[in-house]
């Protein structure tokens, strides 16, 4: 039956007999992680509560290293080889890799931007007067258009595949639609994390 | 694929969430120091206006699976508050307060209500 999928990614999986897609069991938001997400955001609050400069330029770096990453090799590498994964294959690969993606970015984000804020306010480099004002302004704006790109397009395809891929007779055309989304926009936010690399160099080199 | 006629909940939420950051950015670009609120005011205002229009242009749609809708939503929902209470925190933490605040605050209650509404859509569109 998986492959009766491969051969119609054009056709609806519930169209006809009976459909019985191989998918292994998974869950959209992985449980076991949430304690992990947790033990983050307990650090990241202690981080900008004590207010010190290697908790911060650590929980920062670290995440932001994590988001940037993630998102290049996604974008340019993991991204092209998805496209071209018959369908079964990408479907099993999406239920192991997208609902980790689920807590992972989010937490990574949040992370960078908050202890960022914080380790920006106490370099003072969020001063108007800092000469390196401006790169932060520029990290702003770049931050700005991934997550419009990423919380409007990427992540809401992301969770509808997941569910998709949930229903009893997953429909391909909607999954086929939903991943070619979700791949264009790793790229897009790929792209723009080059420009992140650049500011970031700046301003740590100061 | 047979594609019922949808508003564009997508396209209105990426706008909507566009202005609301723009705000956000005008803002912290000035922080900690005197910043005018009327450009912030107004992106905030436009955002939260095309929100309510979003939402109303979807309330209006026949047949629309909003079990769904609310399903993915809520806990969409609970994990953008969580998020943006977050940043709310870093901002309380470096002493910003009166209208900055405020606007802030209002600024990440809308970011987190769109994501939501953006995700619950996008799930809820092929049930």
């Amino acid at each position: 039956m998986a492959h009766a999928v491969a051969s119609s990614a054009g056709a609806a999986i519930g169209d006809g007999p009976p459909a019985a897609l191989e998918r292994p069991d998974f869950q959209i938001v992985p449980r076991a992680g949430l304690p992990i997400v947790a033990v983050v955001l307990a650090l990241l609050i202690a981080g900008i509560a004590v207010n010190e400069l290697w908790p911060l330029e650590f929980l920062h770096v670290v995440a932001g290293a994590a988001w940037t990453i993630i998102d290049l090799f996604l974008g340019f590498v993991l991204g092209p080889i998805m496209g071209k994964l018959s369908m079964p294959a990408r479907v099993e690969f999406t239920t192991r890799l997208m609902p980790k993606m689920v807590l992972i970015m989010p937490t990574v984000v949040t992370v960078t931007l908050a202890a960022g804020w914080q380790l920006s306010t106490h370099l003072g480099t969020n001063l108007t007067v800092n000469p390196l004002h401006g790169w932060v302004v520029a990290s702003f704006i770049v931050v700005g258009v991934m997550a419009v790109i990423a919380l409007g397009l990427l992540e809401p395809a992301n969770i509808a595949v997941l569910t998709e891929l949930k229903k009893p007779q997953p429909n391909g055309e909607v999954i086929e639609r939903l991943m070619k989304r979700f791949i264009y926009t790793a790229g897009a936010t790929g792209l723009m994390q080059i420009a992140t690399l650049v500011i970031m160099t700046k301003l740590g080199s100061g | 694929m047979s594609e019922r006629r949808l508003p564009p909940v997508t396209q209105l939420g990426m706008l909507s969430l566009a202005l609301v950051l723009v705000a956000g950015i005008y803002l912290s670009a000035h922080l900690p120091e005197h910043v005018s609120l009327g450009p912030a005011v107004a992106l905030l205002g436009a955002s939260a206006l095309v929100l309510i229009v979003n939402l109303l242009a979807l309330s209006r749609v026949d047949g629309f699976h909003w079990r769904r809708f609310f399903e993915i939503g809520r806990w969409a929902l609970l994990a953008y508050l969580v998020i943006a209470a977050m940043i709310e925190y870093v901002f309380l933490r470096n002493h910003t307060s009166g209208g900055p605040l405020v606007v802030l605050t209002l600024s990440l209650v809308v970011f987190a209500v769109n994501v939501p509404v953006l995700i619950g859509f996008t799930v809820a569109r092929y049930d």
